[in-house]
């Protein structure tokens, strides 16, 4: 069995962090991981993402191949429409709602909506407005992954929740419990 | 025991664990990660390994050079284009030899995602006439560093280890083992001085050992053959990370030769020439292999490859070219979307650069045929919009030199932005020309305090840039110091127009810390008072 995922988004979004919780998981749940990612721009606003790829077998290449990913997870509209070479027919779009404006030529966020209502799965919710709901809004990420949580399959929700806290843990419990509430937030939407 | 590491951790582990005495590397990406895991690892630390980032590749190299003579396992980081500023000293430790083992790692970046060019380091190992080798996973990036080193001092000569941008920086986990020793000093009782005498029995000897180092290669571990299908003829020889993208393509099914280690096991290639009715060669990078292979079996033979066009002549390999070349590729579901627009990188608000650019635009605005020579960071992204202002970037401290060159001709004004780590990198001696031949231009050292576009390491001269221009004759009238803030605006301006004006060298150094980095001491330092308490 395998989940290939891409994680993108703009530099400074967080997806990082998601990447190592699923990795945290998926390593501690003796699944076989790879996960490429760009370096660089993360601190000047240009576009990053993430290959992740988890299976019960040997994996070969660290990029995802065309038509495989599984999942896209995404903390902004436009990025989440980046990688549609890399989305398998059967894949699912997990993409925060709010545009992060910080180009000239910005498209109209009519048109992104239009293009993700006519992929055949997509969620797509306003993560920053829940994460401030719950007063955390550096935890937008989580709650992100809370969405995303139950399309990965091949982890369980309770693993997510353990690795949230192994690697937030040398934060001090008011984060930890802050990103838990986040991705069990999340977990909510996405089953409405 | 597992961990996961990125390709640089796997090999910064793997030198640690081969019992390194010291890294000496200056930051590149996709290199950087390595240095900075030796800095901060635990056992690295106790045992006290030489890590400290040096001014430039070449200082980098040569003072691994002289921790080997003294007889203990050196490692020199740096991106491909490193090789290019340490080649003197790395082309001639090939001549010296060495006594400790010395492994060079150059990450290439194939796509230039983060450099000017794309150049294929394992050419450097072929010109320097040394061993090279190639992981093609993060495993192998562990396994291969005490097979380097090992390797090395059996040699007695460097050995090259390359990987790529999409091994150093992907994450994977790694079966690591129990950590050597360092090796004692030992200093070296051999001459490794390069008069010709001396040298042409030192390059004798260099040639006598390349059928051993082709030895080597054909009995590593890491070469190695996979029969597959009995139907398919076709041979593949697939190098480094290649071998992954093959193996995802076609699994279990194909006739490989796995290619890790260098010189090109020659008789490996015949046979699977040999046994097979044509040769499709998957190498991440330039064609190195693929020529090589073309002197081998000569013109009749079918070869496929980069310069057949079986696969892209530029850019990285990804698993969907190599699939195309192997005929199973499974194109895109969906088409790409209409209406993503592309999103470059961008000087953080409230950067320093944007307001020397500023400053710089606004002045040279009243001077019809001005030039600002460009460098490579932060500020490289002063050429994009809204600034535009860069005519030029080429490589490390060319910004100074192109300067003065293009003033020479009679181009004014004629003016260079360079920042704090790439000056001392190599900004200094042409600043030392500039300052000998009285050349009329005006130098902006951006000084922020770091080598910020890499992550933010110490930068080599900080507080030492003054002292390092009045050292190299700028006169001292001519040494202006500014602090860009867009309340500083009159004063900046100003400066730089009394500069631009005096015909002979100025410089001029804007200095306001790296808000990244300011950011990540203020927290470091809240960190530390909460210790404390």
């Amino acid at each position: 069995m395998k989940k290939d995922i891409i994680l993108c988004g703009v530099g400074g979004q967080g997806i990082l962090s998601i990447a190592t919780v699923i990795g945290e998981a998926a390593t501690r749940n003796g699944l076989c991981l790879k996960q490429a990612e760009v370096h660089g721009m993360s601190q000047r606003g240009g576009d990053v993402q993430s290959h992740l790829r988890l299976s019960t077998d040997e994996i070969w290449s660290d990029l995802i191949p065309h038509a495989s990913a599984d999942l896209v997870i995404s903390m902004e509209p436009m990025e989440s429409l980046r990688y549609l070479a890399w989305l398998s027919a059967n894949g699912t779009v997990v993409t925060s709602s709010k545009p992060f404006v910080n180009i000239p030529d910005y498209p109209d966020a009519e048109l992104l909506e239009g293009e993700l209502a006519a992929l055949p799965s997509v969620v797509s919710l306003d993560i920053e407005q829940i994460a401030r709901d719950l007063s955390s809004p550096r935890s937008a990420n989580m709650v992100l992954l809370g969405m995303a949580a139950p399309y990965i399959g091949i982890l369980q929700i309770e693993q997510l929740r353990d690795a949230i806290i192994t690697v937030f843990s040398r934060k001090g419990q008011a984060v930890v419990d802050a990103n838990l509430k986040a991705f069990d937030a999340g977990v909510a939407a996405a089953s409405k | 025991m597992k961990r996961l590491l990125l390709g640089d951790e796997a090999i910064a582990l793997g030198a640690i664990h081969a019992g390194l005495s010291g890294v000496y590397a200056y930051p590149g990406t996709p290199s950087t990660e390595i240095t900075e895991f030796i800095q901060a690892d635990p056992l690295a630390r106790q045992r006290g390994i030489h890590s400290r980032w040096c001014s430039n590749e070449k200082t980098a190299m040569e003072a691994a050079l002289g921790m080997s003579y003294a007889g203990k396992r050196a490692l020199v980081c740096m991106k491909h284009v490193g090789m290019n500023v340490c080649a003197d000293a790395f082309v001639n430790s090939a001549i010296t030899g060495v006594h400790g083992g010395l492994v060079v790692l150059a990450a290439d970046d194939p796509s230039m995602h983060s450099s000017q060019n794309e150049q294929d380091s394992r050419f450097y190992a072929k010109f320097a006439m040394v061993p090279a080798m190639e992981p093609s996973s993060q495993q192998e990036a562990y396994d291969m560093m005490a097979a380097a080193f090992e390797l090395s001092e059996t040699l007695r000569e460097p050995v090259v280890m390359r990987v790529v941008t999409r091994l150093a920086h992907s994450r994977a986990a790694v079966e690591i083992t129990e950590p050597m020793n360092e090796k004692p000093l030992d200093v070296c009782t051999e001459r490794w001085v390069l008069l010709p005498g001396i040298a042409r029995k030192r390059y004798d000897s260099l040639i006598e050992k390349q059928p051993l180092m082709e030895q080597a290669a054909a009995q590593s571990p890491y070469n190695r053959r996979e029969t597959g299908a009995a139907g398919s003829k076709l041979g593949i020889v697939a190098c480094g990370i290649a071998y992954n993208y093959v193996k995802e393509a076609i699994g279990e099914g194909g006739n490989i030769l796995k290619v890790s280690q260098y010189p090109l096991p020659a008789d490996e290639i015949r046979r699977l020439a040999d046994e097979n009715e044509a040769i499709l060669v998957a190498e991440d990078g330039q064609p190195v292999v693929e020529e090589q292979i073309r002197g081998i079996l000569g013109a009749g033979y079918p070869l496929k490859g980069r310069l057949t066009g079986h696969l892209p002549r530029t850019g990285e390999l990804t698993p969907d070219n190599v699939a195309q070349a192997l005929g199973v590729s499974t194109a895109p579901t969906f088409p790409s979307a209409q209406h993503v627009a592309a999103r470059p990188p961008q000087l953080c608000q409230g950067c320093g650069h944007r307001d020397v650019y500023t400053a710089l635009n606004q002045v040279l605005a009243s001077y019809p045929d001005y030039r600002i020579f460009g460098d490579i960071g932060c500020y490289t992204l002063g050429a994009l919009p809204p600034f535009k202002a860069l005519a030029s970037c080429v490589d490390m401290g060319a910004s100074i030199t192109m300067a003065k060159g293009a003033a020479d001709a009679g181009l004014f004004p004629s003016v260079a932005v360079i920042g704090d780590s790439t000056f001392t990198h190599s900004g200094m001696t042409g600043l030392l020309d500039a300052v000998n031949d009285r050349s009329n231009i005006t130098v902006v050292i951006s000084d922020n305090l770091t080598t910020g576009m890499t992550g933010g390491q110490d930068s080599a001269g900080t507080h030492k840039l003054e002292a390092i221009c009045l050292g190299l004759g700028v006169e001292p009238e001519h040494v202006r110091t500014v602090v860009p803030l867009p309340k500083n605006m009159p004063e900046i301006t100003r400066i730089l127009k009394e500069e631009i004006d005096y015909p002979g060298v100025s410089v001029i150094i804007p200095r306001r810390e790296c808000i990244q980095t300011a950011a990540r001491h203020a927290r470091e330092a809240r960190k530390q008072k909460e210790e404390n308490k």
